[in-house]
């Protein structure tokens, strides 16, 4: 691409037109371009051009996205109100707040997996300490094509060594997260960094360049030519050159970013830091132009004066690099050197590049040359809106209406279920949490591997529980239904470790938004989650859209991620999904509508609740049918009791029954407690049904025979159902449905076969 | 006791190390940031776990040469006592306060999960609090673990009981499964000949509260309390010189 000089002097008089050619590769369309002309009243300069096609794009400006993100009640309430953070903030008593968010880091991943993922957890955590928050947890969402695939293998091989290499050595704890495997993510996988942070909820830092005259002050790494352009790159669909786009990937460097925690941290103490905001997407044009429009000022800068990694840097190189571990802070004048100080202290760049003003415009100069001036809410507010069209997918009739029940019962049930444990879906995910330090800061009272990550909250007696979670094939297969029960399942999870629901973050992937059959999934799934957030009391905080990801191949399920922060009342309180003692009871505790006339032994599951399952899928390879029906005021209830039951202590464990069904989740207790069980269900479906069917709503618990009592009268309370099984005993994990033993192995053979799934393809020992 | 905790730009276990002291042993316990050259009084120097200057050259490699190593070093060499935990095991090797070094995990991936350990030599300044055959479960984290010295020196740190702790089992045998990172004699951690510096790989002080899972890691930090104040008490200000008190 040329790289044009401009020969302006102290102001900018442009009266060329930018070519085509070159608005366009930037990713500006001609409609844009004129947009764009017409806020100026004249032609942008080359630097401009560049600045408005990343603002624009849909990563930055969320053009396409913004009228459906609407739905968000937060979302809609910031616009209206004050304006955008960096993540939300959520209120969890004595004084503290915990601040979340998730972002996607898909294309850069896909291309260079482990520098994708990398500078992923660096942004996400940027974006925490950024609001005064100091980082306590990492959580991750990860998806990828089938590991038979040797490039997919070298896919999540990286993937999880770049996460590790980052946030190991900034030294915040990796606790919980998700991985699924499924062909559509082949060449294109999905990797959603999460993290959450405490700060006291009066010392929450804004992201708001206020006080005309005040000190634009540029502290942390220098910066380099990588990763520009790196949003407009998320914007467009992945294709055979994409290797190409190698050199749009930022390179990380967590070991600047661990001093950029403390640094920021101390020196936002100080007082004298009035707004700061991290350096991510778009790099020091988004920064500036985001800061001063949200305080409705203006900002000069001189790129000169930007701590540079190479010689002859160009302006525009300037303003859009994504050189990582940057941030932009706002200082009261005169307090220069006391900011300083402190990043100077950690080993760090912190220099004055500019000041705030009152016009509403940011001026770029280099030196004595001006070489953009453009308005700051005009780049940062006014990316031009899109109502994209939507049409009903067409394959949606023909997976929908899939009859599940002609398929043949499995010969041999044993057989099924090792087949399940053995899907790397299903399967432990130690070798992938083994290689994150997820103890480091002495918080973590649930380690990874049950239902939710636990992490006390020094000083408060409480402990904050999280978990990420999507069904990408539900959500294929109803993306409404689908998101619904993402939200759901979340908070299940968090009920079963003993954590009421308080909110959520969102991270949503889907291919491109053009095609008006994936902006219907996009719309459906956003109207799903909004409503089952609004259900279930946990409000989106924050969120983040990632659109065309896509390979001529194929797209991706529509997977609307989600993270939810729960706490614990009582950090004494909180449940494990392992089966602990020999002899406990073990019950099935359902959501449902008590029926009076309903036979509380029958109906653990019905015929549809086999659709978009994964025995499904790893049994007859089929991705079909409906997603189980979700009844959110019956899930809802479950969730209560569990909390309940949990706080009072009634509980040996609790395990959200979900991918896989019953068997699995049974199983999967079994394995991690190292103790078999006897159980017996009554149902009036196949067996194969009853064993692996997804019927939502439903949690295994282990309870002592002395509390049963008890849990019943809390069931009631709570108009849930509670259906025993049978009992923990032995070392076998014995399962008969309607008297007929269809389950019968050895704890230690299947937990093996659960544990080696994924070291087994992935050819290492843990 | 009195306990100085470096702090490295890079250390990210130096907080987990300073609540350990200071809220379960009841000690008094400071930072040392990384420039300073005095140890403000400290009975004890904890080398912290983490990732100094990024861990980018070689592990513990660049942390060596910082200004309070110095320090440190005068500290041991007059008798002090000195733990590295993880990263800090590493620096000390480097400093060569410690003899041997630490390699890349045999997986050659960074290893996060509890480990079994069996303390050896129980009349040292940092296992004196441990029973006979006793495994303490505590975890690891970390991607250069791997303990490796000469012949001569693994020799020689054997026969002076220098090691004080091995991978083992959970019923305290030390196999090759149990060696979570391949060190050599499935070594976790070791002391200098006078017994007054030790390096160790697992984290005792995340093992410090059941909440967290285990506690096990209090015998190693109390050990050094009660054999320094022990020394105190006795008029012996520091550890003896030479090997003298080692099993």
């Amino acid at each position: 691409m040329a790289v044009v000089r401009e020969q302006g002097s102290k102001t900018v008089d442009k009266t060329t037109s930018i070519p085509p050619e070159i608005y366009r590769e930037m990713g500006l369309s001609d409609v844009e371009y004129a947009k764009v002309a017409e806020a100026l009243g004249r032609h942008p300069t080359y630097t401009e051009v560049g600045m408005y096609a990343v603002m624009w794009s849909e990563h930055c400006g969320y053009k396409y996205s913004r009228p459906v993100l609407r739905l968000f009640r937060k979302y809609r309430e910031a616009l209206e109100g004050g304006g955008l953070e960096n993540a939300g903030v959520i209120d969890i008593g004595d004084g503290y707040g915990i601040v979340m968010k998730m972002e996607t880091h898909n294309h850069p991943s896909a291309v260079e997996p482990f520098q994708g993922a990398a500078t992923g957890v660096g942004g996400i955590l940027r974006d925490i300490f950024t609001m005064g928050a100091r980082p306590i947890a990492c959580l991750n969402s990860l998806r990828f094509g089938s590991l038979d695939d040797p490039h997919n293998r070298y896919l999540f091989e990286n993937v999880v060594a770049g996460i590790a290499f980052y946030g190991n050595c900034v030294g915040v704890p990796t606790v919980a997260g998700e991985v699924v495997f499924e062909d559509c993510y082949s060449g294109n996988c999905l990797v959603n960094a999460m993290s959450a942070g405490i700060v006291k909820i009066d010392e929450v830092a804004s992201a708001c360049a206020s006080g005309v005259g005040n000190s634009v002050m540029y502290v942390g790494s220098r910066t380099g030519c990588d990763g520009i352009h790196g949003a407009t790159f998320a914007s467009v669909e992945l294709g055979p050159d994409s290797e190409s786009r190698r050199p749009n990937v930022q390179i990380g460097d967590p070991f600047t970013e661990k001093l950029l925690i403390e640094a920021t941290l101390e020196a936002l103490k100080t007082g004298y830091v009035i707004g700061i905001q991290d350096m991510g997407a778009a790099g020091i044009t988004c920064s500036t132009c985001e800061t001063a429009a949200k305080a409705g000022t203006g900002m000069e800068i001189d790129v000169l004066k930007v701590p540079r990694r190479e010689e002859g840097m160009t302006p525009y190189e300037i303003m859009l690099s994504e050189s990582q571990e940057r941030m932009l802070a706002v200082v009261r004048k005169g307090k220069e050197d006391e900011v300083a100080a402190v990043f100077k202290k950690w080993g760090l760049n912190a220099v004055v590049i500019g000041h705030v003003t009152a016009d509403g415009l940011v001026r770029v100069w280099e030196g004595d040359h001006l070489v953009a001036e453009v308005p700051a809410k005009s780049l940062a507010d006014d990316a031009p809106t899109y109502y994209l069209e939507i049409e009903e997918p067409e394959y949606l009739k023909e997976v929908q209406s899939f009859d599940a029940s002609k398929l043949p019962e499995p010969d041999d049930y044993n057989e099924a279920l090792e087949r399940l444990l053995d899907s790397p879906s299903i399967a432990s995910k130690e070798w992938v949490y083994r290689q994150y330090d997820h103890m480091v800061q002495t918080n973590t009272v649930v380690l990874p591997g049950s239902d939710a990550a636990a992490l006390r909250i020094r000083g408060t007696g409480k402990a904050i529980a999280l978990v990420t979670d999507c069904n990408g094939r539900y959500c294929y297969l109803d993306p409404f239904a689908g998101a619904q029960i993402a939200v759901a399942e979340a908070a299940r999870n968090l009920a079963c470790t003993g954590a009421r629901a308080l909110g959520v973050t969102d991270c949503v992937s889907f291919g491109n938004p053009e095609k008006p059959q994936v902006f219907w999934q996009f719309k459906r799934a956003i109207e799903g989650l909004a409503e089952a957030c609004e259900f279930f009391g946990t409000p989106v905080v924050s969120g983040n859209v990632s659109f065309y990801n896509e390979t001529p191949d194929t797209a991706i399920y529509p997977t609307p991620v989600i993270g939810m922060l729960g706490l614990i009342d009582n950090v004494e309180n909180r449940c494990t999904m392992e089966f602990e003692r020999e002899g406990d009871v073990v019950a099935l505790l359902t959501g449902r509508k008590a029926q009076a006339d309903s036979d509380p032994e029958t109906g653990i599951c019905g015929a549809d609740d086999i659709g978009g399952s994964e025995y499904l899928k790893v049994m007859h390879g089929v991705v079909a049918g409906r997603p189980p029906a979700l009844d959110m005021d019956a899930e809802k209830r479950l969730h209560a009791c569990l909390v309940d039951a949990v706080s009072a202590g009634q509980l040996s464990s609790a395990h959200d029954c979900s991918d896989g069904g019953l068997a699995v989740a049974l199983a999967e207790s079994s394995i991690a407690g190292g103790l078999g069980a006897e159980v017996g269900i009554v149902a009036d479906c196949g067996a194969s049904v009853a064993l692996f069917g997804e019927a939502q709503s439903r949690a295994v618990v282990s309870l002592s025979a002395d509390h049963l009592g008890e849990l019943r009268e809390l069931v009631d309370e709570h108009g849930i159902e509670c259906t025993i099984l049978g009992k923990v005993h032995g070392d076998r994990l014995k399962i008969s449905v309607n008297g007929v033993t269809v389950i019968d192995r050895a704890v230690e053979h299947i937990g093996k076969i659960w544990k080696n799934a994924i070291p087994g393809r992935m050819e290492s020992r843990v | 006791m009195k306990f100085g905790i470096i702090v490295f730009p890079g250390s990210n276990c130096d907080q987990d190390a300073y609540y350990a002291v200071r809220d379960v042993l009841n000690e008094p316990v400071e930072y040392i940031w990384h420039q300073d050259r005095n140890l403000k009084g400290a009975d004890v120097v904890i080398v912290p776990g983490g990732f100094s200057y990024g861990d980018y050259l070689r592990t513990g490699a660049v942390a060596r040469f910082s200004p309070v190593m110095e320090a440190v070093q005068k500290h041991a060499e007059s008798g002090g006592y000195v733990i590295g935990i993880c990263n800090g095991f590493q620096i000390l090797c480097e400093a060569h306060l410690l003899p041997g070094a630490l390699v890349a995990n045999d997986c050659l991936r960074f290893v996060c999960k509890y480990v079994n350990l069996l303390p050896q030599s129980l009349d040292t300044p940092w296992t004196n609090q441990c029973r006979e055959g006793q495994v303490l479960r505590i975890p690891i984290a970390h991607q250069g673990g791997n303990y490796v010295a000469d012949a001569e020196t693994i020799r020689s740190i054997e026969e002076n009981g220098q090691v004080i702790l091995r991978y083992c089992d959970e019923r305290g045998c030390v196999t090759e499964a149990a060696n979570p990172n391949g060190s050599m004699n499935n070594i976790a951690g070791i002391i200098n000949e006078r017994g007054n510096v030790a390096g160790m790989m697992p984290h005792p002080e995340r093992a410090v509260e059941s909440i967290l899972g285990s506690t096990d890691g209090i015998a190693i930090l109390k050990s050094i309390v009660g054999w320094g104040r022990r020394a105190k008490e006795s008029g012996r200000i520091m550890a003896p010189a030479g090997a003298a008190g080692l099993g």
